[in-house]
């Protein structure tokens, strides 16, 4: 009996993932590692004062160029407080946005692996920064933030253990999460 | 030039057990052995270790600990006499202080060279084990030449270290128990950790390794696992075994005073960097060791037990610091040593077949090499989950040493 409701809630468990086919992609990229290392590309053009704008489209993996159908568009600018026309999110809102998205695929996908239905997720992040830092007030103030939380707020078919191992096995997978709490060898060039 | 069936190299457990199941089996063979038998028990290991299963569970085909206290944990010294005198109770055929120069596929079979003389032989058993080499992150090389670097390949015991503070990288059972002697020399211990298995040394009234046999979990076989490569690369568990049965957590050595800090994530001169990661390392860990205390309580209520134990209990969540260490100065804290407790891996540089993945490591099916005859013995969940335990190596053995007579057979007919 049990083992046909589990059957059931298996087969039935649909988040919106393709877990076989990020298994199966899994599974193909062991044997090909080359195939694994991918690209990725934003290009951001200066529009005014602190306003700017990123397109983003193709991206290497696979071994190739991948091409997408559409070009999207990110942008980007500073409040009303840092003297700027507020056009769009700052570029800092929109790190917390990639790890709160990032967290939250993750979520969705561990969750369709291991079985566990979701019926809503919403993360809200808080980051902390002391802008003396940006503003060249005091050396020894990073730039960056200091602490970010995550706070997730999840209805599943799943226990509280459940859902907690899920959302920490999303960030143990994360690439946002990784970029964020790890340091990253950053090159910039100019001309 | 010598002949046998079957050359196994290495006289630890794994080899000593290959060996008996050959001789029941009427099968010649030979067990080559760079030292003696034991020899990485007696050479590699530091001056207080003691295993970290209980004597009880210490059990060789024929052959099992009988002494008055089931329960403790034998010391170097108990393992070596233990080892010793199973390979004096079999008969086992060693060649002592004899290095395996090379292993080379021929005719249908295998040529080991030695540096006492040269074997030829139809199969050839892999039993050196899995920590031959302690693994060292490459940004070790970063290190300062007034910080001294050392793995627990060289470590014997506190004494050895500089005074002032150790960083011990690495938090799975070697990490943790170095940095308690260490912490407890008066030398302050970082503790930098990573992905970890935190469970308690003993949990209604048991110890867990009892509960891990006894619920089925050690005799777990690789081809039943949702994830074999997962499962093999899965960190030790934090224990340690002492006398008064402690439990040796995070919690525990934060109490002794060691301070806990991230995965090491960089390292320049003496600036060291620690991942933001802790939080989620050790919610895994927690969770998990819930999960794994679930499935004890679930087995004594199938089974009808729960008046043999006590009632379930949960432990305290893993303490944080509110404000984690994220970098720190080795020079400013005063740390001198960096411990690389950073993991084992079995060298095969005298292994001169092509049965190699990408990473190194040794292709085989469950410890059937992907080479004709060739077989290995002794990794973690190699066959089972207790495959690197001393209790594993007997079934492992029996399975191979089946098939490695299966073959021989139909090769004869």
């Amino acid at each position: 009996m049990s083992q046909t409701t589990t059957q059931t809630a298996t087969t039935e468990v649909n988040n919106g993932v393709n877990v076989e086919a990020l298994l199966g992609a899994r599974e193909a990229l062991d044997a090909a590692p080359e195939a694994a290392q991918f690209k990725w590309r934003t290009t951001c053009e200066w529009v005014n004062g602190t306003h700017s704008r990123s397109t983003i489209s193709s991206f290497f993996g696979l071994g190739a160029e991948q091409s997408r159908d559409r070009t999207f568009s990110v942008e980007s600018d500073h409040p009303e407080v840092f003297a700027a026309e507020d056009n769009a999110a700052t570029p800092v809102e929109i790190v917390l946005s990639g790890l709160a998205s990032c967290l939250t695929a993750g979520v969705a996908a561990v969750g369709q692996h291991r079985g566990i239905q979701l019926h809503s997720v919403k993360a809200t992040v808080e980051g902390d920064m002391d802008i003396q830092g940006i503003l060249g007030i005091d050396d020894e103030v990073r730039n960056g933030f200091g602490t970010i939380r995550v706070h997730f707020e999840i209805d599943a078919d799943a226990t509280d253990d459940e859902i907690k191992a899920l959302v920490a096995q999303s960030q143990k997978r994360s690439a946002v999460f990784d970029i964020i709490t790890n340091p990253t060898n950053v090159v910039v060039t100019a001309n | 030039m010598k002949r046998t069936t079957t050359v196994i190299i290495g006289a630890g457990q794994s080899g000593l057990a290959f060996s008996k199941q050959l001789a029941d089996r009427s099968i010649d063979h030979v067990l080559i052995e760079r030292g003696e038998v034991a020899n990485s028990w007696r050479k590699e290991r530091w001056d207080s270790l003691r295993l970290l299963t209980p004597n009880w569970q210490s059990r060789l085909p024929a052959y099992a600990y009988d002494g008055n206290d089931p329960d403790g944990y034998m010391n170097m010294a108990e393992v070596i006499r233990f080892l010793q005198g199973y390979a004096d109770f079999t008969g086992a055929p060693v060649e002592t202080d004899t290095n395996v120069i090379a292993v080379r596929a021929s005719d249908g079979g295998y040529v080991v060279t030695t540096d006492r003389g040269v074997w030829r032989c139809t199969s050839v058993v892999l039993a050196t084990g899995a920590c031959n080499v302690a693994t060292v992150p490459k940004t070790a090389r970063n290190l300062p030449d007034n910080i001294k670097s050392i793995t627990p390949m060289d470590y014997r015991g506190p004494d050895q270290l500089d005074d002032g503070g150790v960083m011990v990288v690495g938090a799975s059972a070697t990490g943790v128990q170095l940095a308690r002697e260490i912490q407890a020399s008066g030398r302050q211990v970082t503790l930098s950790v990573g992905e970890h298995v935190r469970v308690p040394r003993l949990y209604r009234g048991r110890d867990i390794k009892w509960w891990m046999d006894t619920t089925g979990m050690m005799d777990l076989r690789y081809d039943e696992v949702d994830d074999i490569r997962r499962a093999r690369r899965l960190p030790s568990l934090q224990l340690v075994g002492t006398p008064e049965h402690i439990t040796l957590d995070l919690n525990a050595l934060r109490g002794a005073g060691a301070g806990i800090v991230g995965r090491l994530a960089g390292l320049g001169n003496t600036k060291v960097q620690f991942s933001g990661s802790l939080a989620n390392q050790c919610a895994l860990a927690d969770l998990k060791m819930n999960r794994l205390l679930d499935t004890i309580d679930e087995w004594i209520t199938a089974n009808g037990m729960e008046r043999d134990f006590g009632a379930g209990y949960r432990f305290a969540a893993t303490r944080l610091d509110p404000e984690p260490c994220l970098a720190l100065d080795l020079a400013d804290r005063g740390i001198k040593t960096v411990l690389w407790a950073t993991g084992y891996r079995p060298d095969y540089s005298w292994l001169e077949v092509p049965v190699f993945d990408r990473k190194g490591r040794v292709r085989h099916d469950g410890g059937v090499v992907d080479a004709p005859g060739m077989y290995l013995m002794g990794l973690p969940f190699l066959r089972r989950r207790k495959s690197s335990f001393i209790d594993g190596v007997g079934d492992d053995a029996r399975d191979l040493a089946d098939h490695l007579c299966t073959r021989l057979h139909s090769a004869a007919a």
